[in-house]
């Protein structure tokens, strides 16, 4: 069986094969949002120079299209994910909102990057410090840029939030490198230990 | 070339040595100002040379006169205006500084031109239009006229060109607030609302000011600093 352990608390059963196929239990609502996650069409709202980072994910090196979220659709009426990406001026800010006012529920918005999510280092009079102040936001992606591994973070971030049915924002926390783990690497009371085998500490 | 003992006096820095060394259009610069010394006596203000630059403060009444000239006289030729803006400087009276840089594709060299306007409340900040002189003026001065709010006289569509009719004064004064936000959308209603960010205000950049407050009149005037706006603002809205 393929995958179907979804869907908020334990409603999804999926049954041993027994005769030939197999089946499986669940709710309908699950159900949708199973495949609502893995059917992301995206509108991208592109402004500044984190569209480069964008376009890196979005090519296949970092292969968006194992999230079945690939496909750019230019018109927001056919599309259920705006990426915002980049400092949005104030007076971009009635464009962004009829853009989202424009697309079909359900529809989720990803902040892509340190301006989209809260301005970044733009303190001005011309920059929307943040695009929540204009529209609803689901995902925040920090990073100026942001990697690509911090985007596919928070396209995964999305699809579980959907697949939840959760719709509180949420944002993507740093990575954190196993090696500077005090248990798994080779830091050891805050010196690097070459050369040892790191010492489980109780 | 013989300098005058009164060019000497204000250029020392200037021996043999250097002239010997400089850029032949460094050289051409340096004629072209005492040239403009000497043709325009009373609209030339002060002249001085940074790094090399020759600089000529102009009366604002022979602003495009002299532009005019320097674009058409077989000696300055200067037939590219690189950058038109301004300073302000909003101790001194005048306060403002329009700016502007001329080359000559023809001949290599380049000038700066400066001249004042506005007085102490950043009234009366106007000067004569460069538009019908260089075609590169007309943008640039809307964008001046945007951001210091001079006014370039004889200018064809003297419109903001970077921010949007609805703003209020201009930001690149030294007396506009640094944190005074006029935004065209209202900002989303704080309370009652499912959706906002799940940081605080302050996590990440120390510095990130613009919150809800400060847009409580909806239309994210400050009520202080724009009393009109509080005169047709619905009050309840800012409770």
């Amino acid at each position: 069986m393929g995958e179907l352990i979804s869907g908020a608390g334990k409603s999804t059963r999926v049954m041993e094969p027994v005769l030939v196929d197999g089946f499986a239990t669940t709710r309908l609502k699950d159900l949708l949002a199973w495949a609502q996650k893995y059917s992301l069409f995206m509108c991208p709202f592109v402004t500044a120079c984190c569209g480069m980072e964008f376009m890196g994910v979005t090519s296949p090196r970092y292969d968006l299209a194992r999230f079945g979220a690939e496909v750019p659709r230019f018109s927001p009426r056919q599309s259920d994910l705006l990426w915002v990406v980049g400092t949005i001026t104030q007076r971009q800010a009635p464009v962004l909102k009829r853009i989202y006012e424009q697309m079909a529920e359900p529809k989720w918005v990803v902040a892509f990057g340190t301006c989209a999510s809260c301005g970044g280092f733009y303190d001005n009079y011309a920059t929307v410090a943040g695009i929540d102040k204009i529209v609803p936001c689901d995902v925040y992606i920090p990073g100026c840029p942001p990697r690509p591994e911090g985007v596919l973070d928070g396209l995964m971030l999305l699809m579980d939030k959907i697949a939840r049915r959760d719709n509180r924002p949420a944002m993507v926390k740093p990575r954190v490198d196993p090696v500077d783990l005090p248990t798994h690497g080779l830091v050891q009371n805050g010196l690097v230990q070459l050369g040892k085998k790191p010492v489980s500490v109780a | 070339m013989v300098w005058s003992s009164s060019v000497k006096s204000q250029f020392l820095w200037r021996d043999a040595a250097d002239l010997k060394d400089q850029d032949p259009r460094d050289q051409m610069a340096q004629r072209l100002v005492d040239l403009l010394k000497n043709q325009f006596a009373l609209a030339v203000l002060e002249t001085h040379a940074q790094h090399g630059d020759e600089t000529v403060v102009l009366d604002p009444g022979s602003w495009h006169e002299v532009c005019r000239h320097l674009r058409d006289a077989p000696s300055a030729q200067m037939d590219m205006l690189t950058d038109l803006t301004a300073v302000d400087y909003p101790d001194r009276d005048p306060r403002f500084e329009v700016v502007a840089h001329l080359y000559s594709l023809q001949r290599g060299h380049r000038l700066r031109l400066k001249t004042r306007v506005g007085d102490q409340n950043g009234e009366h900040a106007a000067v004569d239009s460069l538009a019908d002189l260089w075609g590169s003026a007309n943008w640039m001065e809307r964008e001046c006229w945007d951001m210091f709010g001079i006014r370039f006289v004889g200018h064809p569509d003297l419109r903001r060109i970077l921010l949007y009719p609805e703003f209020i004064g201009h930001p690149l004064r030294r007396d506009y607030p640094a944190d005074r936000i006029q935004p065209l959308v209202p900002y989303r209603p704080e309370a009652n609302n499912e959706k906002i960010a799940p940081f605080g205000q302050h996590e990440g950049m120390p510095f990130g000011r613009q919150t809800h407050q400060s847009a409580v009149l909806g239309d994210g005037r400050d009520s202080e600093l724009f009393p009109e706006a509080l005169l047709g603002a619905d009050l309840s809205r800012a409770h």
